[in-house]
């Protein structure tokens, strides 16, 4: 199977080694020592964006588009620079194309209730995988329930990658929608996205492309992609909770109704009807997370700077390293693919000790990863296991963190024994 | 080498030797329940007679907390009428685990009373809950 060519960061070209010292003295929570390998959960937030919304709040904190005096002039200036940053950064056509959401979450909720519920017929197919995230399943499936439309999942083979010939057949039934994540937030696998989206367009289905564990560490180009959504959350990617992105290809957004009625988003209001507001703002309703959005571009620039390229090579080279430190723990059972088909993201099975005896343990050698079913509750079942720890890295960690996993990991099977 | 104070011996002992683990035959009650941070499941079987609970057993799987809980409340179930077994509060089944349970970690040391409040008097689960947020 062809991984590589999805990766526009595996291009071959080595990327200079990041400076991880420099980069960590920008995050202040490292400070408190604690080995944080939970960045696929939530990253840790660089000086460069607390100082961006600090400058919001403190220097021109006023509502955008509205205020005809300077600070609100401002506020506008800087929460509409984010849209050029993530345009940039997505390669998206046109500013239009950028939605500002909540999360993850939201950008995809947006597509079903405005796109889905519209479009999807009984009996429709819609195609989504055994590891998605449930904020990639919960949602297709209220729509299913609410259309009648079917839901047919891939299943992935045992190394943890989707099994493409099934996708493939699955193809052939022609689906109205396609969604899969880009990485699997719990195997780490990177999914060959490009050609699954390429195959799905061939056969007219509409293709989201969930990109919150893939933007933050391999960053996507919507265009050469072909994907007609892509979602990403702020958050992962150095940015606040709070603010997070949807793109979305101009003609399909132009055609969808609003998600959310109110305030920003509308051209005029009688008593007797609405006319609204063009892209973008037509789905972005109510006062928005301002400072939070300014805080996001700031972090997409911060990560761009440093590379995505030489970002994803440090965390190749971290799980090539762990994982390999790892399988020679007795009784330590890795799931997913091999380190150079996969993200920085390692989950495992500590036989006899449960995945949240683990982080207990871990916590209490200052070691924070993430236990439970990780929102897959799907793959959990799929892999016949109730839940796992999960350890995954960022442009931050170090190899000397890996090493203090492998001491608590070792220290648990003694606890344990 | 950090943990001793937390994973003490009798836990580690009830975590790996549960009591009264497996099923009864024909119980009069059985009910299960679900820790949905983790998707751990306990349930259990109860045998009644004269107002008291005759046999206990345990199932499913789950943290050393939440199988050390189950195991010590189990223990502490037989042969107790219903209206005692009734009053257990939580605050007495996580003194008798005897360690300091973080917020994150509450609902594996209280699965197994939820079970047992849920399951063997009819209480709305949500009782439970809300019950829980007052601790």
């Amino acid at each position: 199977m062809s991984t590589s060519s999805s990766s526009p960061v595996s291009a071959g070209l080595a990327s200079p080694p990041l400076d991880v010292e420099r980069i960590r003295a920008d995050f202040p929570f490292l400070a408190t020592g604690v080995a944080y390998l939970d960045s696929a959960n939530t990253s840790q937030r660089p000086l460069p964006v607390l100082a961006a919304m600090d400058a919001y709040h403190t220097q021109f904190n006023a509502n955008i588009h509205r205020g005809a005096y300077k600070a609100s002039e401002q506020a506008t200036e800087r929460y509409e620079a984010t849209r050029e940053t993530v345009r940039r950064f997505l390669n998206a056509r046109s500013r239009r194309e950028i939605i500002y959401t909540r999360g993850t979450t939201e950008g995809i909720n947006l597509v079903a209730y405005s796109w889905a519920r519209r479009n999807l017929l009984p009996g429709d197919l819609i195609v989504l995988t055994i590891m998605e995230h449930h904020s990639n399943l919960v949602p297709w499936q209220l729509v299913a329930e609410a259309t009648g439309a079917r839901i047919e999942y891939v299943d992935i083979d045992e190394g943890g990658e989707l099994r493409q010939d099934q996708y493939r057949a699955l193809l052939q039934q022609e689906p109205k929608l396609v969604a899969f994540s880009q990485v699997s937030n719990t195997l780490g696998t990177i999914n060959p996205y490009r050609e699954m989206t390429a195959a799905a367009k061939a056969v007219g289905a509409v293709v989201l492309i969930d990109g919150a564990q893939g933007a933050p560490h391999l960053g996507v180009d919507v265009q050469a992609t072909g994907c007609d959504f892509y979602a990403f959350s702020g958050h992962k990617i150095c940015g606040p909770t709070g603010a997070g992105i949807l793109y979305g290809r101009r003609e399909l957004l132009e055609a969808m109704p609003p998600f959310m009625g109110g305030g920003d988003m509308i051209k005029t209001v009688s008593t007797t009807g609405t006319t609204y507001a063009p892209l973008p703002e037509k789905f972005e309703a109510g006062t928005q997370a301002i400072a939070q959005v300014i805080g996001l571009g700031t972090a997409i620039d911060y990560v761009s700077e440093i590379g995505l390229g030489a970002i994803h090579e440090h965390e190749q080279q971290l799980t090539e390293y762990a994982l390999e430190a790892m399988s020679e723990i007795d009784g330590l059972r890795l799931f997913g693919p091999p380190a150079q088909r996969r993200s920085g993201v390692i989950s495992f099975d500590l036989a006899g000790v449960h995945p949240h005896d683990v982080a207990t343990i871990l916590d209490r050698h200052g070691v924070a990863v993430r236990a439970g079913h990780n929102c897959t509750q799907p793959l959990m079942r799929r892999l016949d296991v109730p839940a796992v720890a999960r350890a995954s890295f960022y442009l931050y960690t170090t190899r000397d963190e890996v090493d203090r996993l492998l001491v608590a990991l070792r220290d648990a099977q003694r606890i344990f024994a | 080498m950090v943990d001793d104070q937390f994973y003490r011996e009798y836990i580690l002992d009830h975590y790996k030797n549960p009591r009264n683990f497996g099923r009864l035959e024909q119980p009069d009650v059985s009910h299960e329940e679900l820790n949905p941070l983790c998707g751990d499941v306990i349930g259990m079987d109860f045998r009644l007679a004269e107002g008291k609970i005759e046999d206990v057993r345990f199932h499913g799987r789950g943290c050393a907390i939440s199988q050390a809980s189950a195991s010590l409340l189990t223990e502490r179930l037989k042969g107790m009428p219903l209206e005692e077994a009734r009053k257990i509060s939580k605050e007495e089944v996580l003194e008798e685990l005897g360690i300091e349970i973080s917020p994150a970690r509450i609902k594996c040391a209280l699965l197994s009373l939820k079970v047992l409040k849920v399951g063997a008097y009819g209480l709305a689960e949500g009782e439970f809950e809300e019950d829980e947020d007052d601790s």
